[in-house]
């Protein structure tokens, strides 16, 4: 075998450093998607801010197994909620346990039964939950419905992208986000509306 | 719809509105749509709830955590 040439060697490492700079001026222009998403997930916007950079700082490291052409914004967010879940090992949060309302319509009831039916076609109601009520209703929903419901209903993935991110198959995505938006309703009734 | 229809309007609810349904069961809910107002407002309900949780979350990033991030370029991956 013949040795690489310092010529093919000199261009072997530039156009690795073209790619590499590439790849993270793509990973730092979704930096604000990644970033609404680490704010739904954990508590505080500190913590939030950590995640994000720890978050940046393995993709960066390890940018040589983003395949390019594929979905980086879905493998940033896969690397983002799997520290997450590490992250939520290390402090050890015993999900709560909690029997569900069987019901869409749980929230929409609870309202008209308080406001009339009428109520439900005024957007006024629905403005009147606070963006508070939001943040502390998606942080009493147990982890893994959570997370499904942050990545569809506000980071705008697909099912398809949500069960790559999570790793896990896309039926189990529906279920998730079907049960984590009744669980969300649920908590905006007790909290906002009681 | 059989047996109760504004039930089985309600099953269809959530996937109603992520445009999953198929075109049959779509259609079954907008013919009950269309006669029920019971299940017409807590469609609608639904829908500007789901706007609502999507335009609670536009915040945008904290200043200085762009520039913090944009300083994590070349690391290495040993590092």
């Amino acid at each position: 075998m013949s040795e690489a040439s310092p010529e093919t060697d000199a261009r072997r490492i530039a156009t690795e450093a073209r790619d590499r700079a590439r790849f993270e001026e793509e990973a730092l222009a979704l930096a604000d998607q990644v970033y609404r998403v680490a704010r739904r997930l954990v508590g505080s916007r500190e913590e939030a801010e950590d995640l994000v950079q720890e978050t940046y700082a393995r993709a960066f490291r390890s940018w040589r197994s983003f395949t390019p052409g594929t979905n980086l914004r879905a493998w940033m967010l896969r690397i983002l909620t799997n520290l997450n879940v590490d992250r939520g090992r290390k402090i050890q949060r015993t999900p709560q346990t909690q029997t569900l309302e069987e019901t869409d319509y749980y929230l929409a009831n609870k309202v008209a039964a308080a406001s009339g039916e009428d109520a439900l076609e005024s957007d006024d109601v629905v403005e009147r939950l606070s963006q508070d009520s939001i943040v502390n209703a998606l942080s009493e929903i147990q982890p893994q419905f959570r997370d499904v419901v942050v990545l569809v209903d506000i980071g705008d993935f697909s099912y398809a992208d949500a069960a790559q991110i999570l790793d896990v198959p896309i039926g189990t995505v529906m279920s998730r986000l079907h049960r984590g938006r009744r669980a969300l309703k649920q908590h905006l009734a007790e909290g906002a509306l009681s | 719809m059989s047996g109760d229809p504004c039930g089985r309007c309600e099953e269809l609810l959530q996937d109603f509105l992520d445009r999953t349904l198929s075109d049959s069961e779509w259609r079954e809910a907008e013919v009950h749509l269309e006669g029920c107002d019971y299940c017409r407002r807590r469609y609608r309900f639904e829908a500007s709830l789901r706007r609502y949780v999507r335009t609670s979350s536009l915040e945008r990033m904290p200043p200085g955590l762009m520039e913090k991030l944009a300083e994590l370029r070349g690391l290495d991956a040993t590092a």
